[in-house]
């Protein structure tokens, strides 16, 4: 059984080096959770990607709590949320408060362009490593395909695309596998 | 009484905000023009510094938003109050998702997402890419950090992370 303290711990260190929103923050909590703890496999994580998608609340803190609660139900969720949190909380008080220059220093802010570009590549490797996962046959990169196309084409909403690709799923699963 | 209200308003944004955390920018302007806890130029700060320091960004301008309204304890409130649908809406999914996991038809349905979730991920890639690269220096360095992300890309990010911040003040990004 996972301790608790351990829960804490594992999601403070994944917000305190996620750099922007969700999907920044997809590359340490595959390392965290997937990878060193096996908490979860990549295709849970994509799934609860997927349902914090469509549900309220940012995907960031809807995929902490995803994580607890599988692990240690209600106590867990509550954990992890406050573990993902509590960086933004303490840093975004300081800097408020106390160091409202700090983000005019020039290497403060060299350093986060560099850190924002480094996400980049991050968050492109976690597509590569996760594509093995996600995407089987013929049918996952046409879904893969038409998803991108109506981002990027048709600006639809992220629901939206979720609700496309799970009827397509599901209706060549079921009557066009043959 | 500011904390409930504080708590009120952001607990709306947590519950009405779906998506990232970029989502919740229009619902705080909306609060600049209801209460005076922060200007639309202050919110533009707070974009900025939510953008680049640690933390998903939906929960960092929650925290900057309450401490400009109330302080130190306006930020946790606001915080929490952005936090709490998240936690009860996704405890009581996650029963259910449990219990249906081995469901044929929830498992078809998951397998036509994923790669829908996959091609989001990427294009959300691109949206912090078109912000990170603006000239040929950063795209060069961010082509470099690709290729040594996935040479070695059993290594900790935090590695890279901390390598980023470092090469950023090395070639004065």
């Amino acid at each position: 059984m996972v301790g608790y303290w351990n829960l804490f711990w594992t999601f403070f260190k994944i917000g305190l080096f996620t750099f922007g929103g969700g999907a920044a923050m997809l590359p340490m909590l595959r390392s965290e959770v997937v990878e060193k703890n096996r908490w979860a496999t990549d295709e849970e994580l994509l799934d609860y990607y997927s349902i914090g998608q469509c549900t309220p609340g940012i995907i960031a803190i809807n995929t902490a709590t995803f994580v607890g609660y599988k692990l240690r139900g209600v106590t867990g969720a509550v954990l992890t949320t406050f573990g993902v949190v509590a960086p933004s909380v303490v840093i975004i008080t300081l800097i408020a408060s106390v160091l409202q220059n700090f983000m005019h220093n020039p290497y403060v802010s060299q350093a986060f362009v560099g850190i924002r570009i480094v996400v980049v590549a991050l968050v492109a490797e976690a597509v590569v490593e996760l594509w093995k996962k996600g995407v089987h046959g013929r049918i996952g990169l046409f879904i893969f395909a038409l998803s991108l196309c109506s981002l990027v084409f048709f600006s639809l909403s992220p629901i939206a695309v979720i609700l496309i690709a799970s009827t397509t799923g599901l209706v060549y699963l079921k009557w066009g596998r043959k | 009484m500011i904390y409930l209200l504080l708590f009120w308003e952001f607990f709306k944004i947590g519950l009405l905000a779906i998506g990232g955390g970029l989502v919740t920018i229009p619902f705080l302007m909306e609060l600049t023009e209801h209460y005076d806890w922060f200007s639309k130029q202050q919110l533009a700060d707070m974009i900025a510094v939510s953008e680049s320091t640690p933390g998903p960004i939906g929960v960092n301008m929650a925290t900057y938003g309450g401490f400009n309204a109330a302080g130190i304890a306006g930020g946790l409130v606001a915080t929490f109050g952005l936090v709490f649908p998240s936690l009860v809406v996704i405890v009581l999914i996650s029963k259910y998702v449990m219990k249906y996991q081995s469901c044929a038809t929830f498992q078809n349905i998951l397998l036509g997402i994923r790669p829908a979730v996959l091609a989001l991920i990427l294009y959300a890639g691109c949206i912090l890419a078109e912000l990170a690269v603006t000239d040929i220096k950063s795209g060069f360095v961010c082509l470099v950090s690709f290729a040594l992300v996935h040479h070695w890309h059993k290594l900790h990010p935090i590695i890279f992370i901390l390598g980023g911040a470092v090469v950023g003040i090395l070639f004065e990004l």
